[in-house]
């Protein structure tokens, strides 16, 4: 009955599936949170809004997945059943690749890798499981990661890549300490 | 509507309102938020835990953290949490900084505590540069990284923090890179639930004075031995150590510091026999 | 030649030796004995810079009257021989109506006894002591002296069996035969120093140095938690906290230098536990930083400094009162704190108690001024009483949302949360801060936040203890710490003719009192101003804080050696025309 991706994430059964889906939306709902509050710090109010845009479509599908959910209890996922096929939580927007001085293009590039690691972690569990109801489950999961790839995709066609100079701030850096 | 189960203490619990004023990118931000995992997945009520740090950009942290937090002079976190975890033993203590104020200035404190083997978990974010004063060589810099402060580079060999927490007696020794957040949290997890001095080095670039450390992630890897018990077989072990070597180092068995004191207390006036003639 | 009728109230005696003589005990062996026989009684030591095998004298007075400072000469010299005497000649004054006992053997006399024309006695110390089998000179020493002085043999006996009753029975019978030898031997030659019998039995006594009374004002206080790096002249403090702790229940860490001690405790405080170190000047320097730590995240603490000879390293064994400037003006900032200073040995114990009170009150560092001399100085006192002083911080007795630290109260002290409480996590911060305890550059925030901590002190009533006054008249002395016992000496003398004199011993040095100091000095037009201090710290701190009355003078110089009353005497004869 379980099924491990190809990277070794071990998904018992349906609650399993569902818990992980739904931490999947939570993590990724806290980080574009986290980086609306860091754009808020730094002044880019436009980047901002585009997080906490993103994050409440995040919480729209964290719900969705509650509502499908039903009444089927969801466990508790403790830390070493985490272990993710990259680094962190596939549908996370990489902090790292945050800058204050960040465009809207750079942040619907995060967007788009992170909605991509999150059908790569879909297609991975399809491709694993041997459940049927599981891999129905999975397959619906992943193709909707790929409609949220999509609209990405279309979001960023009204979005040129910037010039080169971007990131050129012409003030020094700030001593704090 | 489905049924989640509950768990008193979510990973957001840890965490205050106080929005943190770190550079968008810094690692930083994953070390907040390994260490509210880490704190739910040991389900330590807030109240009961204190974050103690010193000065520099990571020292911010205890703010961040809705535990109790104490925010102290450059250098000096590690005896402020050695005070406070010896009058409280009953508090999970956490000490965190970065690489300048825990080995320059706090180095020798460092030693010390490693030495003293007090149960607290030390969390040293290595940027290896001093970023809050706008970028100068620290004690884990690379010998060529050029700065004002030394144009050309130190020249000077770099500390190599896990060989000297290892050498002055911590009980548990382990590095961890930012990136990996559930890792580092499971690190961390392991790291405060070990009796005595727990030692975490965690990688942590700085975007805006060392943006050459995004490359960070691509060099970092588990390391190829595992974790021992064995002081001599972990010093081993360092000594082909990349400074890149992801995971748990070295989990002794020393005793730690005694901390327990008189639970059937004489009166005071007892003390007057030794001045009456 | 003393005549044999007359009796002492006073008497002064040295006992002097090297190399391993034992001088120092015999000098503790002899203020016990007094002690316990009812007198009151001091003792300090003179030593050379060897650890072991070195000059050494221990410089007693006994009293009918409770005594903490030296006579201006000394009645009685013991010497067991005269190597490096000329170390302590300077301490060690003698007149034509001393008394020295040497042994004829131990060499010629060093220059100042024979100038001083003391009556010199021929023991032969050192063949007594052979006449018993591992006899020691020093314990014949004890013996003549306690003989001279017309001390109980019983009561000696009695002490030696229970001091020295832990190098066997051997030596405490060796030892009681020298004794009595000693005692013996000055029957023949008919010198006789008695001391006036007193009234008062030896219970109502106590044998204490300033630095165990420290320490125990500091635990009566309730301080339950130290961080000891070691410091001459004040290690004993932390050696007896760290003794008597595992009974009270405190604990007690040895920090790796002062920069860790200061912090251990202000972590500790932090946590609930008051908390306490002790430290003399170079330690004291290292750890301002972190006591304007405590000031500005508002973490009570006390901290000891038991002053010696400064600057820098200084003179590590001999007292000095020139730390007042760092202890009061040493933090960078503005940052309000507590200073206090004993001023006597008996009153360690008090202004110890008293600073934990403060400190634990306001929410403050209390700073605590010892020095080398009161720390030191073994006195016989009057038992003390229990003091109502203890350990009473306002903290939050409920758990409150939206807690504010460093809310702006009405005397400036913000009830603290200790961890534990629920729902009032706070971070305490040494960057200003908000009322909530968050970080802050604001300008309002700066302001209030330095009024709250100005406020707390101000709005503090320290009620009399801030200075003992006594007497009367348009002529005062003013004075602190150490200096104190001299002035009292010296006023003694000066009201013996008739003179009214003022004495005002400053306890409390920070914040600064003018009404108090304005009613105290009120009437007065003729003031001297007394401290142990080359540049005359105090003098200008007076004159910075309070309005002195137009005639000031001056007496004021450096340690090693103690100021005398004689001198303070003469100045105030002086400063009168006379």
């Amino acid at each position: 009955m379980t099924a491990e991706n190809k990277h070794g994430m071990a998904i018992s059964n349906l609650a399993e599936l569902l818990a992980y889906a739904l931490a999947i939306e939570l993590d990724a709902h806290e980080r574009y949170m986290m980086l609306a509050d860091q754009m808020e710090q730094h002044n880019n109010s436009e980047l901002c809004g585009l997080f906490l845009k993103l994050a409440s479509h995040e919480e729209h599908h964290a719900q969705e997945i509650r509502d499908r959910a039903g009444d089927i209890e969801l466990p508790h996922l403790k830390l070493s059943k985490l272990k993710w096929p990259g680094t962190d939580s596939p549908e996370a927007a990489e902090l790292d690749e945050a800058h204050y001085m960040m465009t809207s293009w750079h942040a619907l590039q995060m967007a788009l890798k992170a909605e991509q690691r999150a059908f790569e972690f879909f297609e991975g569990i399809v491709a694993n499981v041997d459940d049927e109801e599981l891999k129905r489950w999975a397959e619906e999961f992943r193709d909707e990661e790929a409609e949220h790839v999509e609209m990405v995709e279309q979001l960023l066609e009204r979005y040129p890549k910037p010039s080169g100079s971007w990131s050129e701030d012409p003030d020094p850096p700030n001593l704090q300490g | 509507m489905n049924v989640q189960a509950e768990i008193p203490y979510k990973a957001s619990a840890y965490k205050s309102d106080l929005k943190p004023v770190w550079c968008p990118g810094c690692g930083d931000y994953h070390v907040l938020l390994s260490m509210s995992k880490a704190l739910a997945e040991l389900q330590r009520k807030p109240e009961e835990v204190a974050v103690v740090s010193g000065i520099g950009c990571s020292s911010r942290m205890p703010a961040y953290l809705n535990c109790y937090g104490f925010h102290g002079v450059h250098g000096r976190a590690l005896p402020l949490a050695t005070g406070l975890k010896v009058a409280r033993p009953d508090l999970t203590v956490l000490v965190a900084g970065g690489d300048g104020d825990g080995f320059s200035i706090g180095g020798n404190h460092f030693l010390h505590a490693c030495r003293r083997n007090i149960d607290l978990t030390y969390i040293v974010m290595d940027n290896r540069v001093y970023g809050m004063t706008k970028g100068q060589p620290s004690p884990t810099t690379e010998p060529d990284w050029d700065s004002a402060l030394s144009p050309g580079g130190t020249g000077l060999s770099p500390f190599h923090p896990l060989v000297i927490a290892l050498a002055s007696g911590a009980n548990f020794v382990a590095r961890a890179f930012s990136g990996e957040v559930n890792r580092t949290a499971e690190i961390l997890v392991e790291a405060i639930e070990h009796p005595g001095f727990s030692f975490v080095q965690i990688l942590s670039p700085c975007v805006t004075f060392r943006p050459e450390q995004r490359n960070w992630k691509d060099m970092i890897h588990p390391a190829p031995v595992g974790e021992t018990d064995d002081p001599g077989r972990a010093a081993r072990r360092i000594m082909t150590d990349d400074n890149f070597n992801i995971g748990i180092l070295y989990r002794g068995t020393r005793r730690p510091y005694d901390t327990k004191s008189n639970q059937n207390p004489k009166a005071l006036d007892q003390l007057d026999t030794g001045f009456a003639i | 030649m003393a005549e044999p009728k007359k009796t002492y109230d006073t008497l002064s005696v040295a006992i002097t030796g090297s190399g391993g003589a034992g001088a120092m005990t015999t000098g503790g062996l002899l203020l016990d004995t007094a002690a316990k026989a009812g007198w009151y009684g001091l003792q300090t030591r003179s030593v050379g810079p060897q650890i072991r095998g070195g000059e050494a004298a221990a410089l007693l007075r006994f009293s009918t009257q409770p005594v903490e400072i030296h006579g201006t000469f000394f009645d009685l010299l013991v010497a067991l021989d005269w190597l490096n005497f000329k170390s302590f000649a300077a301490e060690i004054r003698l007149t034509p109506q001393s008394i020295v006992i040497r042994d004829p053997a131990s060499g010629d006399l060093p220059e100042a006894v024979v100038a001083s024309g003391a009556k010199i006695v021929d023991l032969p110390i050192k063949a007594l002591a052979a006449e018993t089998e591992g006899g020691r000179i020093n314990m014949v020493a004890l013996g003549i002296a306690a003989g001279i002085l017309g001390l109980s043999q019983e009561i000696m006996a009695a002490l030696i069996d229970e001091r020295l009753g832990s190098k066997g029975e051997k030596a405490v019978s060796a030892s009681l035969a020298c004794t009595m030898t000693g005692y013996k031997s000055v029957e023949a030659p008919g010198i006789k120093m008695p001391l006036t019998p007193s009234s008062r039995t030896g219970d109502k006594h106590w044998i204490i140095t300033g630095n165990e009374a420290v320490g125990l004002g500091a635990v009566r206080g309730g301080i339950k938690f130290a961080a000891a790096y070691p410091i001459t002249p004040a290690t004993e403090i932390l050696e007896w906290l760290s003794s008597v702790f595992s009974d009270i229940g405190g604990t007690l860490v040895q920090a790796e230098d002062e920069l860790a001690s200061i912090n251990m405790i202000i972590g500790a405080s932090y946590g609930g536990v008051p908390a306490l170190t002790a430290t003399s000047g170079p330690g004291f320097a290292l750890m301002t930083e972190s006591i304007g730590l405590a000031t500005a995240a508002e973490v009570p603490i006390v901290v000891v400094d038991v002053m010696r000879g400064g600057p820098s390293t200084g003179i590590p064994t001999k007292s000095e009162q020139s730390d007042l400037n760092i202890a009061v003006y040493g933090l960078h900032g503005d940052a309000p704190h507590v200073v206090v200073a004993p001023i006597s040995i008996a009153d360690c114990l008090f202004t110890a108690q008293w600073a934990v009170h403060l400190a634990e009150a306001m929410q403050v560092p209390a700073v605590v001024l010892s020095d080398q001399f009161l720390g030191q100085a073994r006195a016989v006192v009057d038992r003390p009483d229990n003091l109502a002083f203890f350990a009473k911080r306002q903290t939050v007795t409920k758990s409150a949302k939206d807690y504010n630290r460093y809310a702006l109260t009405a005397n400036g002290v913000s009830p603290m949360a200790l961890p534990g409480m629920e729902d009032c996590q706070y971070t305490a911060d040494g960057l200003e801060h908000s009322p909530r305890g968050s970080p802050s550059t604001r300008a309002e925030d700066h302001l209030s936040q330095l009024d709250k901590r100005q406020k707390k002190l101000d709005d503090f009533d320290f009620g009399q203890h801030w200075a003992d006054i006594d007497g009367e008249g348009d002529v005062a002395i003013l004075t602190w710490g150490s200096s104190t016992s001299t002035v009292v000496e010296a006023a003694k003398m000066v009201r013996a003719e008739g003179i009214d004199v003022r004495t005002i011993a400053v306890r409390l040095l920070a914040p600064c009192q003018p009404e108090q100091m304005a009613e105290a000095l009120e009437g007065v037009d003729k003031l001297l101003v007394v401290e142990q201090s080359h540049s005359g710290q105090f003098l200008k701190y007076l004159k910075a804080h309070y309005d002195l009355p137009t005639k000031v003078a001056t007496l004021h110089r450096a340690g090693p050696l103690a100021i005398d009353a004689s001198e303070i005497y003469a100045e105030i004869k002086k400063g009168l025309g006379a």
